[in-house]
């Protein structure tokens, strides 16, 4: 029985095919921006969530909280250094400790010149460092505790695509002028900036680049069957009795890799809920869209309505007819929505693996959100279509007769 | 013979205030089963009213009206669809198909109201449209038939919950003499077959084909 009134439905849209697409074009607009927001969102979470992952969830993670220019007074004077690290070393429950600069610096090989991330570590830590970072080695060594101007780097710079000709072992790259031998190639991460990062030795690293005894970021390894939050939290304690700041004030953050990991995604939540936001409105405008052109439809079909009604349809068979029509425009801007949505989410990872050169951007379609987007595309269009749908029902079948 | 309708001193009033027009005043009708009658009046004179009321299309102010012996007077609006469904076919002057649906859909309609099956709509359809000798026009819109081809098809949506009524409102009104003639001959052997016939006309040649005919004037039935 439903199915007829579907037919009969079906009919009537496809009877106004031009004003049908024009009143699904809200819908879908909408729909598709929904499906591709989600799906980018969802593909982005998972992404981060497979580094964390590799991370490790014994890791608790110390950086300044400072803002401040590198080598204002105010930057200076929060940063971490190397006194802090052996406060967090001495603390209870922490299996080990390591301290590593970042700062972006410029790397010259051959005659090309490219900016990236150098990375100083201690080769003394070589061991805790691989563990730590979960950085593995492709090719070569990793770094020696007396290598000096000895560089181990990311697998981006063998692969081609950051240089013309490719970095191998054995040859020279200049950082900040200075010439470093290439001793050993990490294994791909995914993370294109962690692939065009170079490693150095930390001591080499201050030197060439006048650092003081910063450190940009501490990794403790929490000891086995210890509650990494509760460690945190210790080293919190130590590092504000050490730095003598008060709770709440501190200049520094301890988080464990989870804890980074939930800041992260509710960024990218409150983010996700903003674009979904503004999508939602465009399926608003659509739904009123709906509802202009119901209540055209019945003003048009008012005679049809008063036939329908002197062959014997109840009010309710003409409500159903109705709301079924107003319904089906909803769920046809839904489906097509869904396939523009997918398009959009797949040239969004396409782009991204253009502009990134890695897989790191998967997004995913979930049954979950599809069916969602076809139900609530389905019930934009219902609710549109309910008020015109009523005054349709509820035409005297003499006047609709008699209407021309 | 039983009783197909009967109107108890009816009245039915539009309007209000002074521009209240009692369309029927105090009508009295008995149509037997089986009766082929004629409602003639001039434009006006309240035939479509009554046509309304009989139809079960409205209902009236004052009086009763029993159709199959069922009191219509007082019943809802789903009562009323109801029972129009069931036991009346009308037959109007714009003929009134669906103009987006084919012959046999347009047939097939009435049918589905009354929560027949898909099969037996689609069987009882061909049935009644090969009746009205439409069997090979089924499946074209009332756009792509002539005007006696689409009278035929409303005949044959009249007939598809086979009532045992016809209501007809000029039936012939826009059709030329020739097809005219034929739509009537229509209604004369559905008459035959056993069905309640009722023509509303305001031509006299037309009501002389009726076995009864009763004349308003001034929404009064004589």
């Amino acid at each position: 029985m439903i199915i007829d009134y579907f037919n009969l439905s079906f009919k009537n849209l496809r009877n106004r095919r031009t004003r049908s697409f024009l009143t699904i074009l809200g819908i879908f607009i909408g729909i598709a921006a929904v499906v591709a927001l989600i799906s980018i969102g969802q593909g982005l979470e998972s992404s981060v969530a497979e580094q964390f992952e590799n991370l490790g969830k014994d890791k608790v993670i110390i950086q300044s909280k400072s803002l401040g220019p590198p080598g204002s007074a105010s930057g200076q004077s929060l940063l971490l250094t190397t006194r802090d690290m052996e406060v967090v070393e001495k603390t209870k429950g922490v299996f080990g400790v390591v301290g590593i600069v970042f700062k972006t610096g410029v790397i010259k090989y051959r005659d090309e010149l490219e900016i990236a991330f150098i990375s100083g570590v201690d080769p003394r830590d070589d061991m805790r460092f691989e563990e730590v970072q979960a950085f593995k080695i492709e090719e070569g060594r990793f770094l020696k505790p007396d290598d000096k101007y000895k560089a181990v780097v990311g697998y981006g710079h063998v692969s081609g695509g950051l240089w013309e000709k490719p970095v191998d072992l054995g040859k020279k790259i200049e950082i900040e002028g200075v010439e470093f031998r290439v001793v050993g190639v990490l294994e791909s991460t995914g993370n294109p900036y962690d692939d065009e990062s170079v490693l150095i030795s930390k001591e080499v690293m201050r030197d060439i680049m006048n650092l003081g005894e910063e450190e940009t970021q501490l990794y403790a390894k929490v000891i086995q069957g210890e509650d990494p939050v509760e460690i945190a939290e210790r080293i919190a304690r130590e590092l504000r009795r050490f730095r003598d700041e008060k709770e709440g004030e501190e200049t520094f953050t301890v988080q464990t890799a989870e804890q980074l990991f939930e800041s992260f995604q509710n960024i990218l939540g409150i983010l996700q809920a903003v674009l979904i936001g503004i999508a939602a409105i465009s399926l608003l405008v659509g739904g009123i869209g709906i509802m202009n052109t119901m209540y055209t439809s019945v003003l048009e079909r008012t005679r049809e309505i008063g036939i329908m009604k002197s062959i014997g349809a109840k009010n309710s068979n003409i409500l159903s007819i109705f709301l079924i029509e107003a319904g089906m425009l909803g769920l046809v801007g839904g489906l097509i929505g869904v396939a523009i949505g997918i398009g959009l989410g797949k040239m969004a990872q396409a782009i991204a693996y253009g502009a990134l050169g890695s897989s790191l951007l998967q997004v995913s379609f979930p049954a979950w959100l599809i069916i969602g987007a076809l139900v609530f595309s389905f019930v934009v269009g219902c609710v549109a279509g309910t008020l015109p749908a009523v005054r349709a029902s509820r035409l005297k079948p003499v006047e609709a007769l008699r209407y021309e | 013979m039983k009783q197909a309708i009967q109107l108890d001193k009816v009245c039915k009033t539009y309007g209000k205030g002074h521009t209240a027009v009692q369309a029927v005043k105090n009508a009295i009708l008995t149509v037997k089963e089986g009766d082929f009658l004629a409602v003639v009046g001039p434009s006006g004179s309240g035939k479509s009213t009554l046509m309304n009321l009989i139809g079960a299309l409205d209902v009236p102010e004052c009086g009763r009206i029993l159709l199959e012996g069922l009191d219509i007077s007082h019943m809802t609006e789903s009562e009323l669809a109801q029972t129009r469904g069931k036991t009346i076919g009308f037959v109007f002057q714009q003929f009134n198909l669906i103009q987006t649906l084919s012959a046999k859909e347009n047939v097939m309609l009435p049918m589905l109201f009354q929560g027949y099956s898909a099969g037996e709509r689609s069987d009882r359809a061909e049935l009644v449209l090969k009746q009205v000798g439409l069997g090979h026009r089924m499946h074209h819109k009332p756009g792509e038939l002539s005007g006696g081809e689409q009278q035929r098809v409303a005949i044959a949506r009249a007939l598809a919950n086979d009532p045992k009524i016809i209501l007809a409102d000029e039936p012939t009104g826009n059709l030329d003499s020739k097809t005219g003639k034929d739509i009537l001959k229509l209604l004369q052997d559905l008459n035959k077959k056993g069905k309640t016939i009722i023509i509303i006309t305001h031509d006299q040649s037309i009501a002389k084909k009726a076995k009864k005919i009763v004349h308003i004037k001034d929404g009064v039935v004589k």
